[in-house]
């Protein structure tokens, strides 16, 4: 569904460049969730951003749905993919109330039957009706991102990019942004890519998980590798020891 | 345990707002010896409050009320605001979550962690000097002299949080409470900042109240646990036996945490329980 090879993004400051990812190569199939890991700088965003064509890139191939991803994306292109931010304090317009919010997608795309599609939308990430019509500001923050997530699905997308969906979130939030997430990704058969810095949460959604540092991919493991710490790399085995939490050295 | 550092016993934190009267922290009791003590909690549940009122930093107009809330053997209820400027920094100090909001942004690393030593302390320039420089080494700052003459943007996340570190201890508190200290951090960095805080706690004989939203951290690092929900203290277990906790909302917490180690096809939800607030 998703190729992507040799992908680099350089960005360019009054003093030089950096190169934020540096030849990085996978492919995510119709219907995987594919994950990447990484702390922070490690371009993990960037390669989202890439792919959706939100910074300039280069690449010799970056295939989505079968034909190459051209540097300026036409509407039906950005149809394709929609994204979920990380924080959905800023992600959403305070001064649209949900409803403005749901149904400006649907303008852009000049989608038929707005009002059946925003009712739908809303029920399907389990807010209720009577939030339809409130502001950002009257929402939880779980409640937010269930509206990020209403409007990344109402253009009926295949593909899902999730950067860092839960990291703002409490853990019995993140628990049901989780489950909500993964409950749509079946019955909607999305193919997604989710970012986070948190392995348990990428090894709970995920099949194959990507481990960058530095702007480099280290290895691609499978999430049972990741449980189970058979992996290759030093830096993810180091990375898995630091997630399972403190250790105190014997002294 | 040896003679607690802390008695805190009833602790009531009312802050009025413009819809009524928030009681952040409710009823709250515990004493904390020489030892680490997590206090986990969602956003909201009165964590940072307490330890706020644990150092008569609550603002005006809220109101903070006990039975008891002594620091060895000294009435913290009583404290007049000189004398919370004496234990202020000098016997009990407070870590904030974000470095990059904490720090004095115009003043060098140095001079900053030098201020308190100054002010506690009264040392000479000479002394005050070397006292940083050894703190902050202390911190595991690879170069103290350089670091020493840098401003807080030009720290990276974990060096901002070790000078925070360095400047809360400089002045040798006996007890310190950290907010969120590693939460903005990577969990590699995470763990070589928390490693200072228990070396530190080790080799000082420090307390530690260590406030947390991340079951795995605290779980993994502290002696003893305290758990908030709606202002109340709910429970309160060994760190060791967090994933046995008898609580319902702890149990809930623990379930609903994404683990490598028990994988789950579907996440608990956590289900609240009014009774939990009475």
């Amino acid at each position: 569904m998703i190729t992507v090879g040799g992908l680099s993004v350089t960005f360019r400051s009054g003093r030089g460049q950096f190169r934020a990812v540096d030849d990085v190569s996978f492919e995510v199939a119709a219907g995987e969730t594919f994950g990447i890991v990484g702390e922070s700088g490690s371009g993990k965003s960037t390669i989202l951003k890439a792919i959706a064509g939100l910074v300039p890139s280069t690449s010799a191939v970056l295939e989505v749905d079968g034909r190459p991803a051209a540097q300026r994306r036409s509407k039906a292109d950005r149809r394709m993919l929609q994204f979920v931010f990380q924080d959905p304090y800023a992600s959403l317009h305070p001064r649209q109330t949900v409803d403005d919010i749901l149904r400006e997608p649907l303008e852009i795309h000049g989608v038929a039957g707005a009002d059946e599609k925003v009712q739908k939308a809303i029920a399907d990430v389990g807010l209720l009706p009577t939030h339809r019509f409130r502001y950002p500001h009257q929402l939880s923050g779980g409640q937010r991102q269930r509206v990020a997530i209403a409007r990344a699905l109402i253009l009926s997308p295949p593909i899902l990019l999730l950067d860092e969906p839960t990291s703002a979130l409490d853990v019995s939030v993140q628990a049901e942004i989780l489950n909500l997430i993964d409950r749509l990704r079946r019955s909607y058969s999305l193919t997604s890519i989710l970012v986070s810095h948190d392995l348990a949460v990428v090894a709970h959604l995920c099949d194959r998980i990507a481990i960058m540092r530095q702007g480099r991919l280290v290895e691609i493991i499978t999430a049972d590798a990741l449980r189970t710490g058979a992996v290759t790399a030093g830096y993810t085995r180091e990375l898995i020891a630091a997630s399972r939490g403190f250790t105190r050295a014997v002294a | 345990m040896s003679e607690p550092l802390l008695i805190v016993d009833g602790l009531e934190v009312a802050l009025p707002g413009r819809t009524g009267v928030t009681r952040a922290v409710r009823n709250a009791s515990f004493t904390l010896g020489r030892e680490r003590l997590g206090i986990v909690g969602e956003s909201g549940s009165g964590k940072t409050t307490m330890g706020r009122a644990l150092l008569g930093l609550v603002p005006r107009p809220g109101m903070v009320t006990a039975k008891t809330m002594s620091y060895e053997g000294t009435n913290l209820l009583a404290c007049s605001e000189r004398d919370w400027q004496r234990l202020r920094g000098r016997r009990l100090s407070m870590v904030m979550q974000d470095p990059k909001y904490s720090l004095n942004p115009v003043k060098t690393v140095g001079r900053q962690i030098g201020e308190t030593c100054r002010l506690h302390l009264h040392t000479d320039r000479r002394e005050t000097d070397r006292r940083v420089l050894a703190m902050l080494e202390a911190v595991q700052i690879r170069d103290p002299d350089l670091v020493y003459h840098l401003y807080p943007h030009q720290l990276s996340g974990g060096m901002g949080q070790r000078v925070m570190i360095a400047m809360m201890l400089i002045a040798e508190p006996d007890l310190l409470i950290a907010d969120e200290p590693t939460s903005a951090l990577d969990v590699t960095v995470q763990n070589e900042v928390l490693r200072i805080l228990d070396d530190l706690v080790r080799d000082r004989g420090m307390g530690l109240i260590f406030i947390s939203h991340n079951l795995t951290v605290v779980s993994s690092f502290c002696d003893r646990v305290l758990i908030m929900y709606g202002g109340r203290i709910v429970d309160e277990c060994l760190a060791r036996d967090l994933q046995h906790a008898s609580h319902p909302y702890t149990r809930a917490l623990v379930a609903a945490t994404p683990s490598l180690d028990n994988p789950r096809a579907e996440l608990a939800t956590v289900a609240r329980d009014p009774e939990w607030l009475k």
